[in-house]
């Protein structure tokens, strides 16, 4: 069984590789998004940092939200999503492979550039340490959820729209525990709560997705 | 065995099919006929299990195929209209990947031979999308030549293909027959085969749909 999971992960990761325009989209859209802030609002440092982590996290999930939608479209428009779906494993799991190979490729590198856009927006070390934390586990929930979204709005015209419609409302949860997190951080509040309850998002999205996004795949492409 | 009973497709609100039903036994293949838009596609889809039929039932081995999904998956190969290889890899990993997907894993020699063998040698490494419509037709009929899988559900396998591909093809197909393969098809070009049973199925356009 992880054999063809291996391969799937393998396949998706060759194909970002290979098509690096693409990966390099929505980490580029983070940055700059990121870097207006300080040129539109003004370089007061303490207004910076008090914005600093809902706008590093609104940035975040817009910038996982690009890619969303091909998530599965190009699977499904050269034929190879019918052939995972006749895959011998289990759709959920092939489903989670593809969610993984998305966040590795989408969600991770911002993960990773977050703490240089952190410091640049004045967040103090404390809050940097939260802020990597809280994007680590908060993005993935953020590719998981997508997930069930891509597979409704599969084959769908004007599926990017809709997909936003769809996905948006059930971010919320995770950009309010997320940028809340770093606030609480950057207050000396302590941001054990919140960082606990987006672990159990990510727990509780990791249990449900695989099967929403399994199910919305096979209502897509009936 | 294959055996399907009853099956009824509805597209929208239209019937495109009904009361469809056949039984085929090892080492016969199944010709699906009918019109463009009569529901060649969605039979061969429904059977695969990509398509729920909205009543009726297929049985693999007396074993309706909703049950035994992975297990079904398995011992099927299915080729559909669109060839299903992704143009950024090249032919060889595009093979070795579709075989890995199914549990039939094949090495390097496996995939290098089947390749040359169905007249890809010297390109096995470029990537799919610089090959022509009908080599990468024969990226995905490539996986035949390595399958384990018994059912073999086929849409359009000669489209693209030249004169000598075709005549491969006929060969491979009456191979598989011959083994106790089963294969379903869908084709609007005549083809010989020199082992196995011919049977037929006609798609009508359905009595409700008439103009």
């Amino acid at each position: 069984m992880m054999g063809v999971l291996r391969w799937l992960l393998w396949r998706d990761l060759t194909l970002a590789m290979r098509r690096k325009a693409e990966v390099l989209t929505a980490l580029f859209f983070f940055v700059i998004v990121v870097s207006l802030f300080p040129l539109g609002v003004g370089p007061e440092m303490d207004t910076l940092s008090e914005i600093g982590p809902g706008v590093l996290w609104v940035a975040a999930l817009l910038a996982s939200m690009l890619s969303l939608n091909r998530l599965f479209a190009d699977d499904y428009a050269d034929g190879t999503l019918e052939q995972l779906l006749l895959s011998s494993q289990p759709l959920p799991m092939v489903v989670l492979s593809k969610v993984l190979a998305h966040w590795l490729v989408s969600g991770f590198p911002l993960v990773l550039i977050s703490p240089v856009l952190g410091m640049q927006l004045g967040l103090d070390w404390e809050s940097l340490v939260i802020l990597v934390v809280t994007l680590l586990l908060g993005t993935p929930v953020l590719s998981l959820i997508g997930a069930v979204g891509a597979g409704l709005t599969l084959g769908v015209r004007g599926g990017g729209v809709l997909l936003s419609l769809l996905v948006l409302p059930l971010y919320i949860p995770v950009l309010i525990f997320g940028a809340g997190a770093v606030e609480a951080a950057r207050s000396g509040l302590g941001a054990d709560a919140h960082v606990s309850l987006l672990g159990a998002f990510l727990v509780l999205a990791l249990l449900l997705a695989p099967w929403g996004g399994a199910a919305a795949l096979r209502i897509s492409l009936d | 065995m294959l055996e399907a009973e009853g099956l009824v497709c509805e597209r929208g609100d239209r019937i495109l099919f009904a009361n469809v039903g056949f039984r085929l036994n090892a080492g016969e293949l199944l010709h699906v006929k009918g019109v463009n838009g009569s529901g060649k596609t969605s039979l061969l889809r429904m059977l695969c299990g990509l398509v729920a039929p909205a009543a009726g039932e297929i049985r693999w081995r007396g074993e309706n195929i909703r049950k035994q999904k992975e297990e079904y998956n398995r011992e099927l190969l299915y080729i559909g209209h669109q060839a299903g290889i992704k143009a950024e890899l090249t032919a060889l990993e595009n093979l070795k990947l579709s075989c890995a997907l199914n549990d039939a894993g094949i090495d390097d020699d496996q995939a290098w031979r089947a390749l040359g063998d169905i007249g890809l040698g010297g390109r096995e490494e470029l990537p799919s999308k610089v090959l022509s419509q009908g080599q990468q037709r024969r990226v995905a009929l490539a996986r035949m030549l390595v399958s384990r899988a018994p059912l073999w559900i086929l849409d359009e396998p000669f489209t693209a293909l030249d004169v000598k591909a075709v005549a491969q093809l006929e060969q491979v197909l009456g191979a598989h027959l011959q083994q106790g393969g089963y294969i379903v098809l869908t084709t609007h070009q005549n083809f010989t085969l020199s082992q196995g049973r011919l049977r037929m199925l006609h798609l009508g356009p359905s009595p409700e749909s008439g103009p």
